[in-house]
């Protein structure tokens, strides 16, 4: 049986997964500026690994949003 | 209505009472802590969102680096070394005509070519080669006219390179190269 979490745990988990996202998305930022530098200068080395590493942080994303959306559920 | 106290908020704003608020606040009673929950929840679904988007962008660019890689460059006549080195400024188009070129004639002899949208904006830049630079008026940018490097402004990238072939007294635009440093 999965334990009922109080108010205050679910605030932390809440913060933190709010600062997990906030963080993958200023990496996608960033990630997408240096590609796009790259990819104007004609090196279009990076620009896979680039899409390969951005799809996954929005993977993860994602399911950062399915725990958080769980975590609202009354019981859980 | 107002409802049971047991039902209401567990706290307000300004820390008073249910009794205590004005009329407004206790017909509609916000229950503060869980209006913060939903708050933090929109926004971290509207990050999600903005992910997504930056996942496309980069899968845009993936697929547009797919089909840069299949393009060729023909082959152009830009002018004749005679009318390179009296005029020492010719402008032209390549590799379409949404590119406008120019090719520089820095002494007798020694051509150089580059894509005249500057690498921050893409406004065009001017040829200055009295003071050896190319300068963009838009945001006073500045080029070396010998390697089409940014010396000055915002700048980052060099000017395209367009790459030329000189023969029997003709020059040919062969092909464009886009460089990071």
């Amino acid at each position: 049986m999965k334990p009922i979490l109080t108010r205050r745990q679910k605030d932390t988990i809440f913060t933190g997964i709010f600062w997990m996202v906030l963080l993958l998305v200023t990496l996608q930022l960033w990630l997408l500026t240096a590609t796009m530098n790259a990819y104007l200068g004609g090196d279009t080395s990076v620009v896979w690994p680039g899409a390969i590493a951005s799809f996954v942080c929005l993977i993860f994303n994602l399911w950062l949003l399915r725990r958080l959306l769980y975590l609202q559920r009354a019981g859980a | 209505m107002i409802r049971n106290e047991s039902e209401q908020p567990r706290e307000f704003p300004d820390g008073q009472r249910l009794p205590d608020q004005p009329a407004w606040q206790q017909d509609f009673p916000t229950d503060v802590p869980e209006d913060d929950h939903v708050a933090r929840r929109e926004f971290v679904k509207f990050l999600v969102l903005t992910s997504g988007a930056f996942a496309a962008g980069q899968c845009w660019i993936a697929a547009d680096s797919t089909l840069r890689e299949s393009k060729s460059y023909s082959r152009m006549k830009v002018a004749t070394v005679a009318e390179a080195e009296a005029k020492r400024v010719v402008e032209f188009h390549y590799p379409d005509n949404d590119e406008p070129c120019l090719l520089l004639c820095l002494e007798p002899g020694r051509y150089v070519a580059y894509g005249q949208k500057c690498s921050h904006l893409a406004c065009a830049v001017v040829p200055k080669l009295d003071q050896g630079k190319l300068h963009c008026p838009c945001h006073n940018g500045s080029f070396e006219a010998a390697g089409g490097r940014p010396i000055a402004g915002p700048p980052r990238r060099p000017l395209p390179l367009v790459t030329l072939d000189v023969q029997d007294g003709v020059i040919f635009a062969t092909g464009v190269e886009l460089r990071t440093v």
